[in-house]
């Protein structure tokens, strides 16, 4: 049974465990849904985790218990897929100066660069949540054998549209920022567009995700095409 | 327009943050008192939502270069300086009008921070619906960053408003800062919620719009639990505690979600007065509940009602024409003098 947790007199947390697990991750995902068809009115911001959602709201206009209640009924909603998910596929130039961890990477997993490349490639990765910096996506999850411990020495800048990965996660960083995750790649998606509104994250959380691997020469092609603002994000989007 | 003079402690343009993006990893920001901020912009006959300065230990210069009401809210000193080098004090909880040319100094901030709100609101692009300012991400207010020396501020042009200043200045509470337990109350010893409620914690030198990071006695997590958590979200308020047993009392730009166990969250009236505090200072906590933290939003909401029912014309002998041309008149008088 998920619990529920005040998060001060403002948000509500529903809990359905401590840990990660991908079927919290369903639950969170299902309960979300639910809450955005009952649309109640004063809730500001639904956050979903690996394992929890939160529901920021006006105790002004709308009251903690209508909302528990509320919240404890799309609980009980069927996992199912999700109406508000989409798929998507990511085109990504593995290795050389896009990911200079590569090789590194498949030295400590015992594989080739390639073997990286294709299980990377072969795994569907959920989008859990999104945190640490705006539009910052946590996927999962990695196959065990590829599940390596963070970077001794986190760099300073890594690059924007890094693609990188520490422990079960995968992750892909939206802007500039300081980070110790292992660089595999970078993908030319633009993931983080200020001037949307309506969809300012190319992710969502629920969302799920196959990488394609591409050359250097399409690489600067597609970042060329995505920075004159020649590319829809829709065609990133799988059936 | 506005030209920033000097800036040197961090100002930033604030107005109620960016809400419906935490999802997507998108703190809240905004002003950290939100009401002061409310109360400045009815002052200057701006809308609440009307984007501020919010200014940090101490104000700017600045020089305006055309005729503007500007209202400070807080308790800090401000002069204003005419082109003739001619000083006068302005008052906080007042709107004033500035001439062409004059220069508005503001001083130390008391209480830590205070807003200058501008008539018409200052003119930035909005940023996912908000023109708040979150420095760490770069996002909103003036290039996503505080002021500096050589900056440029746009106002509205020509936006007719009324002056107006306060009859009493609102007042901080004083007393422990309210929180409700949780929500991760159960990693503590019951030895760590008795000091965390018994105890004096002193603000450090590690305070900004983030957090505050607290000193006192040593917060023990249950060993059986541990000093972290799979993240879950977090929110302004919320009292994380990490290995080391220092609480760290989060604030607007906070992220969306941590990894460290709450032991307890500020409640939603208290909140803004965290804004406030100074490093050195002293805070004390006490628990309360749902209810309790519901009627206190209620007392605050209907104070506010209050405090802005109680305005008043900053000048009732005139209204602002009339102001702006006595400035025109004197400047005929001086002008007739210089011969």
């Amino acid at each position: 049974m998920p619990r529920l947790l005040d998060l001060g007199d403002g948000a509500l947390t529903l809990e359905f465990g401590d840990r990660i697990a991908p079927e919290f991750s369903a639950k969170v995902m299902a309960t979300r849904d639910a809450l955005a068809a009952a649309a109640l009115d004063g809730v500001t911001d639904v956050v979903p985790t690996w394992r929890s959602l939160t529901v920021h709201f006006d105790p002004l206009r709308l009251d903690r218990q209508r909302l528990a209640d509320c919240l404890l009924r799309c609980a009980q909603a069927p996992v199912q897929k999700s109406a508000l998910a989409t798929r998507w596929q990511i085109p990504v130039c593995f290795g050389g100066e896009h990911g200079p961890d590569l090789n590194a990477v498949a030295t400590a997993a015992g594989r080739s660069p390639e073997a990286v490349i294709e299980a990377l490639c072969a795994t569907e990765l959920r989008v859990f949540l999104l945190g640490f910096l705006p539009g910052f996506p946590y996927l999962g999850e990695l196959p065990e054998w590829l599940r390596l411990p963070r970077r001794s020495t986190p760099r300073s800048a890594v690059p924007a549209n890094s693609l990188a990965i520490a422990g079960a996660q995968a992750a892909i960083y939206p802007w500039v920022s300081p980070g110790g995750w292992h660089l595999l790649g970078r993908t030319p998606v633009r993931l983080f567009d200020l001037a949307n509104e309506n969809r300012p994250a190319l992710f969502a959380p629920g969302d799920s995700l196959r990488f394609t691997s591409i050359p250097a020469d399409r690489y600067q092609q597609l970042h060329a095409a995505v920075a004159a603002g020649e590319i829809n994000a829709d065609q990133w989007r799988l059936p | 327009m506005i030209e920033v003079l000097a800036a040197p402690l961090p100002t930033s343009i604030q107005d109620f943050g960016r809400p419906g993006y935490r999802h997507l990893g998108m703190p809240l920001s905004g002003a950290l008192d939100p009401e002061w901020m409310h109360i400045a912009n009815a002052l200057a006959g701006n809308p609440p939502s009307a984007a501020v300065l919010e200014m940090r230990l101490v104000g700017p210069r600045l020089r305006v270069h055309r005729s503007l009401v500007i209202a400070l809210g807080g308790d800090f000193g401000a002069v204003i300086e005419t082109q003739d080098g001619t000083r006068r004090p302005a008052a906080n909880w007042c709107a004033h009008i500035l001439a062409p040319g004059e220069i508005i100094e503001l001083g130390t901030l008391r209480s830590g921070i205070g807003y200058l709100a501008v008539e018409g609101g200052l003119q930035v692009p909005p940023v996912l619906g908000s023109r708040s300012t979150y420095v760490r991400a770069g996002i909103g207010g003036l290039d996503g960053r505080c002021l500096r020396a050589g900056d440029t501020l746009e106002i509205d042009p020509a936006k007719p408003s009324t002056a107006q200043r306060l009859s009493a200045r609102p007042q901080l509470d004083a007393g422990p800062i309210r929180v409700i337990a949780g929500p991760q109350g159960e990693y503590f010893t019951a030895a760590a919620w008795a000091d965390f409620l018994g105890a004096e914690f002193t603000v450090t030198r590690e305070a900004d719009r983030m957090g505050l990071r607290l000193d006192g006695p040593r917060l023990a997590h249950d060993p059986t639990l541990g000093a972290d958590i799979v993240s879950d979200a977090v929110t302004p308020g919320a009292i994380q505690v990490p290995g080391d047993g220092k609480p760290i009392v989060l604030l607007a730009d906070c992220q969306t979600v941590g990894g460290y166990p709450k032991i307890a969250t500020v409640i939603g009236a208290d909140l803004r007065r965290l804004g406030h505090v100074l490093p050195g200072q002293t805070l004390r906590f006490a628990a309360v509940s749902l209810d309790d933290a519901l009627a206190a939003r209620h007392a605050a909401a209907s104070a506010l009602d209050h405090c802005l029912a109680a305005m008043r014309p900053a000048a009732r002998e005139f209204n602002l024409d009339a102001l702006y041309g006595a400035n025109l008149i004197d400047g005929v008088i001086d002008a007739g003098h210089a011969d």
